[in-house]
């Protein structure tokens, strides 16, 4: 008869492949719905501070600043379960993220980095004036594009 | 029945070798430089120069990543295109009189930039885009060249291209030229001043059609499908269709993201657009609305096209 020990162990091993093969054909759809609903407010807030750079609307020191103000918080989210393993493109639906956010994890977090520090700045002269705003954009645009280039596949 | 990659790879040169003895042989795919006095009586000037070299995109290639001295582009060349042919490195056009072009004559350069033909009197790929540069006015050429002269040298050598064996033999090249290269504008009758200065940004300069265009089976730009978007030259994905068929932005959107990198929804660029619109932001707002509205006045192209 099979002792205790053993039937226990096995069960547990029994669990953990459960959970392993879970975990390989795991539903990502909501991590990664969740990083594009993050990318839909960096351009909803980027959209009013474009707006203004660009003449389509009159400039508000006071929006732009809650525009710019809001592109710090998000670039400060901890985004660490917004990129769960085997969430990149070829591996998940519907997901352009470049496999190479998991091969070089210190690379995608400095270029995370550099938005927080564009958008920081941002938020230091978006209150100062239209011209504030436009070497504002200019940053964020570097930081957003240096992101795009290296780790976003194509269309 | 599909054909292997192998299979397509060894028609296409069986049809530049035949085409190439059909064509007249030797004299007909023979590399020609510009003619000795294409140049005369021009004087460079570099100031425009550094226009034309942005324009041209230049930099995209022959820089590795960041590669500046104060402030200055360094050509040294170095970086790497994947093909179907293998893989291409841009060469160094640095002004160093060994590493890079800096002993070459005006005339010798402006035969590589407008013919493809190097020094020694040989074929270049079309990796190069000699064949959009060709549509260039020679004061432009000449003005770039003045301006190339000014940037920093750099010594580090030229590192050789390493591709598939059956593209190894560059005579088969004069074939290829003699098909595909046309010094034809694609849009014959420009519209407007703005639309004609648009063209010449487009098709001669900024060789925007050797990635947003379909290529035929023997790497030959289809002029029929100018600017509908083609498959990735490597890596996954497609390159889009810009035309009003595929890009529904208004001419100042386009112009604004040849600027500022950021679309109408303020997501940005990506892949290698983010090295184009490093050029284009440094030309004036005029330039950016005339290539904006060349491409709102080509033919609209489906995606099924």
């Amino acid at each position: 008869m099979m002792s205790i020990t053993k039937a226990f162990v096995l069960s547990l091993s029994g669990l953990a492949f459960a959970t392993l093969a879970h975990a390989q054909s795991a539903d990502h759809s909501g991590a990664i719905k969740a990083r594009q609903a993050h990318m839909t407010l960096y351009g909803t807030n980027l959209g009013v501070l474009g707006a203004m750079a660009q003449g389509n609307m009159p400039y508000d020191a006071e929006a732009a600043t809650a525009a710019a103000e809001s592109l710090v918080a998000l670039a400060g989210i901890d985004e660490r379960f917004y990129w769960p393993e085997g969430s990149a493109s070829g591996m998940a639906e519907g997901t352009r993220a470049m496999e190479a956010i998991w091969a070089d994890p210190e690379g995608f977090s400095a270029a995370q980095e550099a938005l927080l520090v564009a958008a920081t700045a941002m938020a230091a002269t978006a209150g100062t004036g239209v011209e504030g705003i436009q070497a504002g954009m200019q940053a964020m645009g570097g930081a957003c594009g240096a992101c795009h280039q290296n780790y976003r596949v194509r269309q | 029945m599909p054909l292997s990659w192998n299979g397509v790879m060894v028609l296409r040169l069986a049809i530049v070798v035949v085409l190439a003895l059909a064509g007249g042989g030797w004299f007909l795919t023979r590399p020609v430089p510009l003619p000795a006095d294409a140049l005369d009586g021009l004087i460079g000037d570099a100031a425009n120069g550094a226009v034309i070299f942005a324009a041209s995109g230049c930099a995209s290639c022959h820089t590795a990543a960041g590669a500046e001295t104060e402030g200055l582009p360094v050509l040294a060349g170095g970086r790497s295109f994947a093909s179907d042919y293998g893989t291409f490195m841009a060469p160094n056009i640095s002004s160093d009189p060994e590493a890079g072009i800096g002993g070459w004559t005006d005339l010798e350069l402006a035969s590589a930039i407008q013919r493809g033909v190097s020094p020694e009197g040989a074929h270049y790929y079309p990796a190069f885009p000699y064949t959009a540069y060709a549509k260039a006015a020679p004061q432009d050429i000449v003005d770039l060249i003045a301006y190339l002269r000014t940037l920093p040298a750099d010594a580090s050598p030229s590192l050789p291209h390493d591709l598939d064996l059956p593209f190894r033999f560059r005579a088969s090249l004069g074939g290829w030229k003699l098909l595909f290269a046309s010094t034809d504008w694609v849009v014959p009758d420009p519209v407007s001043p703005e639309v004609e200065r648009g063209r010449y940004l487009v098709e001669a300069l900024g060789h925007c059609a050797e990635c947003h265009t379909p290529r035929n089976a023997l790497g030959g730009l289809q002029r029929d499908l100018w600017m509908a978007g083609a498959p990735a030259a490597s890596g996954p994905g497609r390159v889009p269709n810009i035309t009003t068929g595929g890009l529904s932005w208004s001419v100042e959107e386009v112009a604004e993201y040849l600027k500022s990198g950021f679309t109408p929804e303020f997501d940005t660029a990506g892949g290698e657009m983010v090295e184009v619109i490093k050029n284009t932001r440094q030309l004036s707002d005029a330039d950016r609305l005339a290539i904006a509205s060349y491409l709102a006045a080509l033919p609209p192209l489906g995606p099924d096209s």
